[in-house]
């Protein structure tokens, strides 16, 4: 019944250090394996949460599949495109998502929804219902005509997050959904995580919080040092113990220190 | 639904515009800067470019008619008249500075007026007025001369002309070549036109571009499907325009100050007697000097990870441009070698010069504007690459 939607395969990543980063990060290497040999898949319709800690290799591994990275070696099958290549098919078939999206601070929220519709080639026809059920869903409406400078965080994140699903992605990719955001901004966040997966969206996300792939997800992959360490549904990851007992199992394995 | 090209275009365009300080600041400014600027220096100068009150002008005379001669013993000429025996003398005098102009009457003057009649189709009879327009006292003392006789003809009813060469090839003025041929508009509108463009392109480039990149707006662009191409195009496509608008204000700002900046000592005023292939042409070069600037400026933002980065990058361009437009003070009008035309920046200055001397071939002006495309197309098309690199987008 299950079909897969996303299919990442042996993704690798480096990363080149400048002289600077190499003595910012006391590291001996000129390189950083950033992403090694990573394998997952997910499923259409379900919440998938890669968790990990700062440095793991997250963001890295979403921006590959955004097609905002190229990685080394490997590929990825999102929503049936390549992001090796076909980088256009796959951004046209997912939202990308972090919990800093930047949106231009003189424009309207108004302007900024025809301006990523247009580049996301929305038809006139479906953009104006869209927009309509958007802004009312994210109470927008009655901030529509102010500039982003003037707008509060909560609303400048209801508007990235309206602004990346302009085109109603198959694939929604959330890199630390949460992070940063008041209590109030984070529930509107999770909320419409919800509501996507209830739409039958596939939710792709990334987080350092526990509580959050177990309030949230339906799989579980855990990163660490660029390497998937488990994956699978969170009974099996878990097998009775709490995730975050099971992560630091796992990263004591792996020969680190706390 | 719209290419993407339109819709950067657009924003680009919307973002300028919708920023009130930025109109005013890149657009309005720069010309009534310059306008105020020069009629104030305008003024200065003018001060340096006229004659004391007192001056009276020593005009050097070949047969002197004697009806000039009453006129003059009579006092009624505010005016040193100086015998001269031969013209050709008269005419080193006007150099050396002893003369202020020479006027060379035919033999038998007085008479052969008389017997003229304008109807009968001879020639009339001629006065040649020899001076030298690069030393205000003979350019005005010419002024003073040719105007005496043009009222001393009109009583006598048109029987005799001044300076009307009927032979052709005679030049009355005797300044040498350098200092009446590089007109002031020729050498010095080379260098402000780029000036003008620069610094309109740097006024928004560094912005857009780098600004982006520092506000990660950019990477929230780069996650749609826009092919990198267009997003590049239309940046400088729009930025291009804007820069025009800037350069278009800082020229007109110049152009109006030109009447106060040059007084009108007789002959010297800039005659803008140009057609309007003239203008046509000048209408290409800028615009294809713009998109170069614009794309050079945009490529330098583009390494930059801060607009004050970008800043320092461009700087040193900006200072290179300068002197490349400098260069048209010194040289003498437009090269004719070929090769001349494919350097940039060169190029347009070359150009211009050539259009303001009229000396500019057509195919040369297509070889300069066509050079010009194809390293903007070059421009464009390394910044398409750098928004690819995830190197240049997301470095730290
Ligand atoms: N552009 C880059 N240049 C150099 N190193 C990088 C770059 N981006 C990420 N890294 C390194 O790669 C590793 C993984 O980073 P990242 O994917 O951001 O981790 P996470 O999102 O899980 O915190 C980190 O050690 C980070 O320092
Ligand atoms: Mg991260």
């Amino acid at each position: 019944m299950s079909e897969t939607i996303l299919e990442v395969q042996d993704l690798c990543k480096h990363f080149r250090l400048s002289a600077r980063q190499q003595k910012l990060t006391h590291s001996p290497d000129r390189v950083k394996k950033a992403v090694d040999h990573l394998s997952f898949t997910a499923q259409r319709g379900e919440m998938f949460g890669l968790l990990g800690p700062n440095g793991a290799g997250k963001t890295t591994t979403l921006r590959m599949l955004a097609t905002l990275l190229e990685p080394d070696s490997g590929d990825a099958i999102v929503a049936g495109a390549s992001i090796r290549t076909q980088p256009e098919q796959v951004r046209s078939r997912i939202g990308f998502l972090t919990s800093e999206l930047k949106l231009e601070e003189c424009f309207t929220p108004n302007f900024l929804f025809d301006f990523f519709a247009d580049l996301h080639q929305v038809p006139d026809q479906i953009r104006a219902r869209r927009k309509e059920e958007l802004f009312t869903r994210f109470d927008i409406h009655k901030f529509a005509e102010v500039k982003v400078a003037n707008l509060s965080t909560g609303m400048k994140q209801k508007l990235s997050l309206v602004i990346s699903i302009v085109h109603d992605p198959e694939i929604v990719i959330f890199d630390e959904p949460t992070n940063g955001l008041d209590v109030i901004t984070a529930r509107v966040v999770t909320n419409f995580l919800k509501d996507l997966r209830a739409q039958g969206k596939t939710v792709i996300l990334s987080t350092h919080i526990f509580s959050l792939v177990e309030s949230l997800c339906d799989r579980v992959g855990i990163l660490i040092d660029g390497a998937m360490v488990r994956c699978g549904t969170l009974e099996d990851v878990c097998q009775g113990r709490t995730l975050e007992d099971t992560f630091f199992a796992l990263y004591e394995e792996r020969g680190n220190t706390l | 639904m719209k290419s993407g090209l339109w819709t950067i275009f657009r924003k680009e365009l919307a973002r300028f515009f919708g920023d009130k300080r930025m109109v005013v600041g890149t657009i309005l400014l720069p010309g009534l800067l310059i306008f105020v600027m020069y009629t104030f220096m305008g003024s200065a100068l003018t001060n340096q470019f006229t004659v004391d009150e007192d001056f009276i002008p020593k005009v050097g005379v070949v047969d002197l008619p004697d009806s000039l001669n009453q006129l003059a013993e009579g006092g009624a000429l505010p005016l040193e008249l100086v015998p001269v025996t031969d013209a050709e003398q008269g005419k080193a005098q006007v150099t050396g500075e002893e003369l202020d102009v020479l006027a060379v009457f035919p033999d038998g003057f007085d008479q052969a007026v008389a017997a003229y009649t304008p109807a009968s189709g001879e020639r009339a009879p001629a006065v040649a007025l020899y001076y030298c327009s690069a030393r205000t006292e003979s350019q005005t003392a010419y002024s003073m001369v040719a105007q005496l006789l043009d009222g001393y003809e009109s009583t006598l009813a048109n029987k005799f002309d001044v300076n009307s060469d009927q032979d052709g090839g005679e030049m009355y003025d005797l300044s040498n070549e350098d200092e009446a041929g590089a007109s002031f508009l020729s050498s010095l509108l080379p260098m402000l036109l780029l000036i003008f463009l620069f610094s309109g392109s740097m006024a928004v480039a560094p912005e857009s571009i780098a600004g982006e990149k520092e506000r990660g707006t950019i990477a929230t662009m780069l996650i749609t499907p826009v092919k990198r191409s267009h997003l590049a195009l239309g940046k400088i496509l729009a930025l291009s325009l804007i820069a025009l608008l800037s350069g278009l204000s800082s020229t007109l700002g110049t152009l109006l100050s030109i009447p106060n900046l040059i007084p009108d000592t007789g002959e010297v005023s800039i005659s803008l007697s140009y057609t309007p292939a003239h203008y046509a042409a000048l209408a290409v070069v800028v615009l294809v000097t713009v998109l170069l600037i614009v794309a050079c400026v945009s490529l330098l933002s583009a390494f930059a990870k801060t607009v004050k980065e970008a800043q320092t990058y461009v700087t040193p361009l900006m200072m290179v441009v300068m002197v490349v437009g400098m260069t048209a003070m010194f040289g003498d009008g437009a090269s004719t070698q070929v090769w001349v035309y494919l350097i940039p920046f060169y190029n347009s200055v070359q150009c211009i010069s050539g259009i303001f001397t009229g000396q500019l071939q057509p195919h040369l002006l297509a070889l300069a504007a066509a050079s010009n495309l194809c390293y903007t197309a070059l421009g464009v098309w390394v910044l398409t690459r750098m928004f690819h690199s995830e190197r240049v987008m997301f470095q730290r």
